[in-house]
């Protein structure tokens, strides 16, 4: 912890040390950086740096190795719970997550995502749903909503052409090799504690080797959605939530 | 272990060379005429401890591989034809990322979904390149089912030494036939973990991170460089091959592999009949050995290409001849494999005389 410079003054919080000093690319007002802060903060509170290894997915969240300071690898696009695969399976003594959006992990990776939660792959897998593709500039993500409008539906998505928003986490959590899945959110403080709560949860699970833990976190836009920060709170909330609604999907059982 | 000698398949004595050879992971998807080699794992791996797993798909197990290798494991996967092509994407991103593994393809007839015959028509993909990018696996060919297993170990080797992929080019013949094969002691190729694999973040260091993302134009640039000067270096180093009555000869018969089995054969023939025949069989396809075949250009009168395919590695012969003497070709193609007397009669024709 970095001494106080400022004289007379009581400093009330720091960053954590396994998140890097690297500016983070993300545009305002996006869920990825409460995430990513989270996520470290975990880390770094349960002393396991040295000990974790995350997979970074294609999109927007690409990046995520140069503010995550723990051994990384960057993934092929869907191939990010392959990726975590290979290392946990290699190092199963080691706390293993991988870090993916929705086209990543719900279109292009969706194979690879069944199949590592069917296989109960000892790892956590984080999937942020922000109902978009961010990174290339606003298209269609499969779980995009009905009428949705992006660069690809610019007459808003009609499910009947285009299909519905797919309930991944939903399907995951039928798979008997799911150990806990939850839906959280980062749109208010105490959605955001509900979250840390869930990723302290699932890496201490890691230890028990139970099966897969798979937290998604419906996220915002504000680039992709064309809105202010703060209407993509309201936005979430009234449109995002009723389709894809907070809460536990499987919760560990005793056994 | 000692050194044991065993009648063995070909995928079988790989399977089981990987092991000695050090394995620690292996990731594959049964494709026929390969599926072996993940059986034989799969039955080995709890007696003699090491990962074993059956993917969803190739896709899967070469980003398996990934995971596994940049983590700093001993890894391989298989496949076949159509299987390999499915990995390309991913045999990119670990040649980008620089991470040594090992890929079998126990090449079959194709295009397409093809035969389950043996082919050598992923001659193209396999030293070219296959995915996107400018980048090589280094590439070896066996031709017996003892250079099946001995090829595991060089492969490895090979792969940790230039931090590079490398591929075993083999084909479904040399796969499925059984042949004696001498197997080298368990434990006899030393590992040691990279100190640049995610194995966690120690206090002691910085982070390792792998990746193949290069954003910005000018370093993407300087990561080629650094790959190209690799390649440069395996080039200069790494080049295998092997002639066999190649002093005297007026003409000589280039192949690979299985090819290069049955041209010998051709080759008797050609003796028999009073043709001074010989044999350029490249073992390593990348790095390819053009200076050899550049020699042999300056006695030989003819060069004879003989390949399971349309005529792809004859590209290479025709480089490494550089016009100085004329390069034919024979073959056959989608699973069939060339009639040595077929050749013999191709070896009469051109050289005219019999």
């Amino acid at each position: 912890m970095e001494e106080n410079v400022l004289e007379g003054l009581e400093c009330v919080y720091v960053k954590p040390d396994t998140l890097t000093d690297k500016y983070q690319h993300y545009c305002p007002g996006c869920g990825h950086g409460v995430v990513h802060k989270v996520l470290m903060e975990v880390i770094e509170e349960l002393g396991i740096q040295d000990k974790t290894i995350g997979v970074a997915p294609v999109g927007c969240s690409v990046f995520a190795y140069n503010y995550m300071n723990v051994d990384m690898q960057e993934a092929a696009h869907g191939r990010a719970s392959a990726v975590a695969t290979g290392v946990k399976r290699v190092l199963p003594d080691k706390y293993v997550y991988s870090y993916q959006g929705d086209g990543d992990l719900a279109a292009i990776g969706t194979g690879e995502t069944i199949h590592t939660v069917n296989r109960g792959e000892n790892i956590l897998m984080i999937f942020i749903n922000n109902g978009i593709y961010g990174m290339t500039g606003g298209q269609m993500a499969p779980t995009s909503l009905p009428g949705q409008v992006t660069s690809t539906t610019p007459y808003g998505r009609d499910p009947k052409k285009i299909g519905y928003p797919l309930k991944i986490t939903d399907l995951v959590a039928n798979l008997p090799g799911a150990y806990y899945v939850t839906r959280q959110a980062v749109h208010t403080p105490n959605a955001v504690r509900k979250l840390k709560k869930a990723i302290k949860n699932s890496f201490e699970y890691q230890l028990l080797d139970r099966g897969t833990c798979f937290i998604e976190v419906v996220s915002n836009c504000p680039s992709g959605w064309k809105m202010t920060p703060v209407d993509t709170i309201k936005y979430l909330e009234e449109e995002m939530l009723p389709q894809y609604p907070l809460g536990d999907l499987k919760v560990p059982q005793n056994n | 272990m000692t050194k044991e000698i065993r009648l063995m398949k070909g995928n079988e004595a790989l399977a089981e060379a990987s092991i000695r050879a050090g394995l620690q992971a292996y990731f594959g998807y049964p494709i026929t005429p390969q599926s072996e080699v993940l059986e034989y794992f799969a039955e080995q791996a709890p007696k003699r401890g090491f990962t074993v797993l059956q993917a969803e798909s190739e896709v899967a197990s070469i980003n398996m591989v990934f995971g596994a290798a940049g983590a700093g494991a001993r890894v391989m996967t298989s496949s076949s034809s159509p299987g390999i092509s499915l990995m390309q994407e991913g045999l990119s991103y670990i040649a980008a990322g620089e991470l040594p593994c090992l890929i079998v393809n126990v090449n079959r007839g194709g295009p397409g979904l093809g035969t389950i015959q043996p082919g050598q028509g992923d001659y193209f993909q396999s030293t070219k390149g296959g995915g996107h990018g400018d980048y090589h696996l280094i590439v070896l060919a066996p031709s017996s089912v003892q250079e099946m297993a001995d090829f595991v170990f060089e492969g490895f080797k090979l792969a940790e030494k230039y931090r590079n992929p490398v591929m075993i080019l083999t084909d479904g013949a040399l796969g499925q036939m059984m042949e004696k094969v001498e197997l080298p002691p368990e434990g006899s190729l030393p590992y040691v973990r990279p100190e640049w694999a995610t194995t966690g973040k120690a206090a002691t260091r910085e982070r390792n991170i792998v990746t193949t993302l290069f954003i910005e134009p000018e370093v993407m640039e300087q990561v080629n460089i650094k790959l190209q000067k690799k390649y440069t270096e395996i080039c200069e180093k790494e080049v295998r091959y092997e002639t066999i009555n190649c002093e005297d000869a007026e003409i000589v018969l280039c192949a690979y592999g299985l090819s290069a089995r049955i041209s010998q054969k051709a080759m008797d023939l050609a003796r028999e009949g009073g043709i001074k025949a010989g044999i350029f069989r490249p073992i390593t396809l990348y790095p390819y050995p053009y200076e050899i075949l550049n020699k042999l250009a300056e006695t030989a009168d003819h060069f004879l290409d003989v390949e399971m395919n349309a005529g792809q590695m004859i590209e290479d012969v025709r480089l490494g001849v550089n016009g100085k003497k004329p390069v034919h070709f024979t073959g056959r193609m989608g699973g069939m494999i060339p009639d040595p007397e077929v050749i013999y009669q191709e070896i009469v024709k051109i050289v005219g005389k019999k």
